[in-house]
């Protein structure tokens, strides 16, 4: 016999709630903010750059910091900071569409999963369990070299990587909330099973599901540099964080380490603002730190 | 008056790792069209249960061993899972437990009861809408417009029930099952939404079933009760009679657990508890916590008979008893 009305569970916060909630946060809303002047870069990256990514200049080649040349340039006299600035574009974007590729086709095939449950569950987290089990850049690697060099397949490569992780969060949260009250009460009504799940369910496990999108996307930028940084994915001449790690890298000997370094910090940069905006959302919407408003 | 539902020999049980449990057994239960009956018994009865064999919604590791469920005729076991679809909600509605955890907490309240319209009515959305706010004020929501776009979480319990209720009826069901409407409401909010439960079922003229362990709630809102007990039922009659000339015992110790003011009748606990519904004694299962037990009460059960029109009671005790005194 019940003696007291449970509290009705609270749903995910407003993003106005979240939006609060970060800028207090000085860390977070400072990454959040880096983010942003990143991203607003690589959209106006054209009238930003100071010169065109591509533009050689052999008289102006392996210059050093200066006015001219605030990050230097390279072997072939390319301006540093554009490249730099063009290559957020590819960066970011590659990063953005894997990780939301990902993550809609994770949660759905875990929503799916998680609220069928029994031994459809057993039987499609095994191949999950595999993948995961397997380290994400080996198989990364795999991948882009099985697929060819090409923009896309990295996307395509980062995806697949990222893919169980999102499955594996939404089956669970799918199988704890299908057994919530509003749930019986959705199928009491008569609602088709696909918007009990899609409307119902899935919006109810969607806090833990965008700080793991936010921490992937880090991760996503660290996959594809890496797998450019061993000439796998993208291509010289292409600018691309990793690609320039990469061409720096074998100029460090000879004393040219602008052209390792700067690079390099793009990288640390974002990869490290999009881990603080993620921890940021955790502590805010990762259910397990409920009520700690 | 003809028979909406007819329920007859239905057994529900749960797999669990210790064995089979019949959380429902054997039961038969009829509701008329517009009539209101109260089903009555202790937490584990198997009430809510009964409820959710109705709609067809017992899932692993529950499952539905015997028994049809007849509704306007029609046995919900033969139909395919979408004719179900059609009918819950639409035909049949349920107003559950807790209205506060069975509204969608990221889904306004007024979006919630608007879709009914759109599901079952194949209203637009600005019709849905439209009525949608003309059912908040059918509940007596004040400020419906308001409310309608606010969540679960922003509402009182006494006003999620009225929403709740505002959903069950949206579709016109013909039959409303109410399972424990009131708890956790306090008293006098519990009364309004009882009064406003029948009032809308007498309006609309649809039957309910009224789920409760309070036979004060039966009392005042019910015309006829039919009392479980460990997953049977052991007594079904009008309400009054029920009350003036209980004929189990089990329904006696119930009224006369009834705290009264108005008399000064000792109220007595019910001795011992529901028995273990896992692999239960063949006989009676009230045998154990009863007075008129005998050596029969324990071999075989004692079926459903008649007392009067209308009046069934399943007690060997109590036919022993009649037929002595008659």
């Amino acid at each position: 016999m019940q003696t007291s009305a449970p509290l009705a569970p609270l749903p995910p916060p407003s993003p106005s709630l979240v939006w609060r909630r970060i800028r207090r946060n000085p860390l977070s809303f400072g990454a959040l903010c880096v983010i942003g002047l990143i991203a607003l870069a690589a959209i106006f990256a054209p009238w930003i750059a100071p010169y065109p990514p591509d533009a050689t200049d052999a008289a102006a080649a392996l210059q050093s910091v200066s006015w001219r040349h605030p990050l230097g340039t390279d072997l072939y006299g390319r301006d540093q900071l554009s490249r730099i600035i063009f290559a957020a574009r590819i960066d970011l974007s590659v990063a953005f569409a894997a990780t939301a590729a990902a993550v809609v086709i994770g949660s759905l095939l875990g929503a799916i999963i998680g609220y069928r449950g029994g031994w459809v569950d057993h039987i499609a987290m095994r191949p999950v369990d595999a993948i995961m089990a397997f380290p994400a850049f080996v198989l990364a690697m795999g991948i882009t070299a099985a697929l060819g060099n090409s923009t896309v397949n990295v996307a395509i490569a980062i995806s697949i990587t990222q893919v169980p992780s999102y499955l594996r969060l939404i089956r669970g949260e799918m199988l704890r909330i299908r057994e919530m009250e509003y749930a019986d009460a959705a199928r009491t009504v008569g609602n088709p099973t696909w918007r009990i799940v899609l409307i119902h369910l899935l919006p109810n496990c969607m806090p833990p599901l965008i700080v793991q999108a936010t921490l992937a996307m880090g991760f996503a930028l660290l996959t594809m540099a890496a797998l450019s940084f061993i000439g796998l994915g993208i291509q010289p001449p292409q600018s691309e964080w990793g690609v320039m790690t990469a061409e720096g890298a074998s100029q460090i000997v000879t004393g040219e380490w602008w052209l390792f370094l700067f690079p390099g910090l793009a990288i640390m940069i974002t990869v490290l603002a999009f881990n603080l905006v993620g921890d940021g959302l955790r502590d805010f919407l990762d259910p397990r730190m409920r009520g700690i408003r | 008056m003809s028979d909406l539902l007819e329920i007859a020999d239905l057994t529900v049980s749960f797999d669990s790792d210790a064995g089979e449990i019949q959380a429902v057994d054997h039961i038969s239960l009829t509701i008329r069209a517009g009539e209101v009956v109260g089903l009555v018994g202790e937490s584990g009865s198997g009430k809510s249960v009964t409820a959710f064999a109705i709609l067809r919604l017992i899932r692993r590791p529950g499952r539905v061993k015997s028994g049809t469920i007849r509704f306007n005729g029609v046995d919900l076991g033969t139909l395919s899972e979408e004719e179900m679809r059609q009918i819950r909600g639409a035909k049949i509605a349920l107003i559950s437990q807790s209205p506060r955890t069975a509204l969608n907490p990221v889904i306004t309240v007024g979006r919630q009861i608007a879709r009914l319209f759109e599901l079952h009515g194949g209203l637009s959305a600005r019709d849905a809408h439209r009525r949608m706010l003309e059912m908040l004020s059918l509940v007596r929501i004040p400020d419906p417009a308001k409310r309608a776009g606010q969540y679960a979480h922003q509402l009182s319990g006494g006003m999620c029930q009225r929403v709740m209720i505002a959903m069950a009826l949206a579709t016109s069901p013909q039959l409303l099952i109410a399972d424990e409407p009131t708890t956790g409401l306090d008293v006098s909010i519990a009364a309004r939404i009882l009064d406003l439960l029948r009032e809308l079922g007498a309006k609309t003229g649809a039957a309910i079933l009224l789920i409760t362990h309070d036979l004060g709630v039966v009392a005042e809102t019910a015309d006829r009760v039919v009392v479980m007990h460990a997953g049977q039922v052991v007594e079904s009659a009008p309400v009054r009679t029920l009350f003036h000339q209980p004929a189990h015992p089990y329904t006696r110790a119930l009224v006369r657990s009834i705290p009264r003011v108005d008399r000064t009748v000792t109220m007595e606990p019910i001795p011992g508890a529901v028995p273990s519904l896992l692999d239960p004694p063949p006989g009676c299962r009230y045998a154990e916590r009863c007075g008129w037990v005998s050596e029969r009460c324990r071999i075989a059960r004692p079926p459903l008979t008649r007392v009067v029109a209308d009046h069934e009671v399943a007690c060997y005790g109590f036919e022993e008893r009649r037929d002595a005194a008659g």
